[in-house]
């Protein structure tokens, strides 16, 4: 595997054999099937399928917010549970999930409140990391106020105010316009190689996993398991014109092949 | 405003077409009585709409008692409608604060005890199927055994009646956040005390201010009601009772409009309420 490039040094997150089974009143559905993944530090892992895949659920299984029903996982070398406690990771939903009565300075304070920082913390931590979005001048406003695009952005503020390692990101920008996304998509990969920090990021779609990861994990569903892991040979520093290249061409190529051999093009 | 006028003026008409067909029986009886033959049309109408004791006493009839028992009267006295209204207002006002605070309370319990949801839930709705003049002489007789006289045991039934709407309101109002919002508190590792603050309780608020409309007007009914079986002394509800003893229907008809027209200025209150703490939690309208 090509990973002469990447810095992976430790492994941040480690699932080894990890199952997960929903009891329905229809039978049981397997969600995960058999998951086995190592994601280094610094890694932007994108998690790309059709839905029922599981992606979603892995993802919540790595937050914690799921509990596998066989296997292992670790993050940052400690359960799944330690790691949510210890607040270890940002966690970027679908939907922007702000909380609409509060400003988006109050949106961004909330971990922190939780977490019990002093004010004078907080303010700081608000400040820079709506910086680093560039929402500095909206911290009054309340998120209707804001486009989606905003909204989104100010719900990833709100995620590196914890100042986590590891971020996981849950199709952030599934619900957003083409051309906000992959704005977003570009300040996103400014973002990471500014940080340094590890994301996991779930996508159905293809140029934007090919676009933003270092490794792209193809799930196929029924049971919810994973099909082939695709190292990027792209270089860490991209522009949006990367897309037009054959190396990225090439990529996406694999991908959709991986996808229709994980008979996701299936009916 | 157009629309507003036209029903009003609409009402005032039924009202005094409805007094009129009424009370011209009786009137017809008194002409009979007193031997009095080839009445006018104008003078019947004038008559029926002034008796003193009509069957449906005229808006403008309702207005003079209004005017005359809250006007002319000084509030200390035993006549003036105010000194009665206040009686009842402050039963009713610290009904529904208790009312309101129960409600909440059980609604704070139902939502973080299952076994709780299980067991209060049938209670609470049992409760609100006696029928309230049922079961207002018993608390205040059994209040009266235990020493608790005067203004709480008729605030207790203000409370009976409104912590119903309280409770069921806020039962779905601090279950209505939508899940990612409370997997938001989870990964930040939050207490369940700081997801109620941060999360439960903001976005409850517009059930409970809806709660507490209907809350706040049914407290007034209970108010009233608890006021009859303590033998009417003082209030609305002694008012009513007192008018129906002596077929004081004026007097009936103005403390009714005085019931409900505290009553609305009640809920109105409970509206701006609503919109001033909508408006601070940034409501788009």
């Amino acid at each position: 595997m090509g990973e002469a490039d990447s810095p992976s040094v430790a492994s941040v997150i480690e699932a080894r054999n990890l199952s997960l089974t929903f009891e329905t009143g229809d039978g049981p559905v397997h969600a995960l099937s058999d998951i086995d993944l190592s994601i280094g530090a610094g890694d932007f892992v994108s998690l790309i399928g059709p839905s029922g895949c599981g992606k979603t659920t892995l993802l919540r299984v790595i937050a914690d917010l799921e509990t596998p029903s066989d296997g292992s996982i670790t993050v940052n070398g400690v359960t799944a549970e330690q790691a949510r406690l210890a607040r270890a990771y940002g966690y970027v939903f679908q939907a922007a999930a702000l909380y609409p009565w509060r400003t988006i300075a109050r949106n961004v304070a909330l971990p922190l409140e939780v977490m019990g920082l002093p004010a004078r913390e907080r303010r700081e931590r608000i400040a820079r990391n709506l910086e680093l979005v560039n929402l500095q001048g909206f911290e009054k406003k309340y998120p209707w106020q804001l486009s989606g695009g905003m909204q989104q952005r100010a719900s990833i503020a709100r995620a590196l105010a914890v100042e986590p390692d590891l971020l996981l990101m849950d199709e952030p920008f599934g619900a957003l316009d083409e051309i906000v996304r992959d704005h977003l998509n570009e300040q996103l990969l400014q973002l990471w190689d500014k940080t340094g920090k590890t994301v996991v990021f779930v996508t159905h779609s293809i140029p934007e996993a090919v676009y933003l990861s270092t490794r792209i994990v193809v799930m196929s569903p029924r049971p919810g398991r994973i099909h082939e892991v695709i190292d990027s040979t792209l270089p860490r520093e991209r522009t949006l014109d990367i897309r037009e290249t054959p190396e990225f061409l090439d990529i996406a190529h694999r991908v959709r092949e991986g996808l229709r051999l994980g008979h996701s093009y299936d009916d | 405003m157009w629309p507003v006028i036209v029903v009003i003026t609409g009402i005032v008409v039924i009202w005094y077409g409805s007094a009129v067909m009424l009370n011209k029986p009786f009137q017809h009886d008194m002409y009979k009585r007193a031997n009095v033959e080839n009445v006018s049309f104008s003078q019947l109408l004038g008559d029926t709409l002034n008796q003193e004791r009509p069957v449906l006493p005229a808006p403008h009839q309702v207005y003079q008692e209004l005017y005359k028992t809250t006007v002319e009267k000084k509030i200390t006295s035993k006549r003036s409608l105010i000194y009665h209204s206040w009686i009842t207002l402050s039963t009713a006002l610290s009904g529904f604060v208790m009312g309101t605070l129960l409600g909440i309370l059980l609604a704070v319990g139902i939502i973080h005890n299952r076994a709780l949801d299980k067991s209060l839930m049938p209670w609470i709705i049992a409760s609100q199927t006696i029928p309230i003049l049922a079961i207002a002489p018993m608390i205040i007789v059994v209040l009266n055994a235990i020493g608790i006289q005067g203004l709480l045991p008729k605030a207790f039934i203000s409370t009976y009646l409104s912590f119903f709407p309280v409770a069921v309101g806020m039962v779905k109002g601090l279950r209505s956040p939508e899940t990612s919002h409370l997997d938001l508190m989870r990964t930040y590792n939050a207490s369940a005390w700081q997801t109620f603050w941060k999360l439960r309780l903001p976005a409850s608020l517009p059930f409970l201010f809806t709660s507490m409309k209907v809350a706040v007007a049914i407290a007034m009914v209970g108010a009233i009601v608890g006021e009859l079986p303590t033998g009417a002394v003082a209030g609305l509800g002694a008012r009513l009772l007192a008018g129906s003893y002596y077929g004081q229907t004026i007097q009936i008809w103005s403390a009714l409009v005085m019931a409900s027209v505290l009553a609305a200025c009640l809920v109105g209150l409970v509206s701006l309420g609503n919109r001033w703490v909508l408006a601070r939690m940034g409501a788009s309208a």
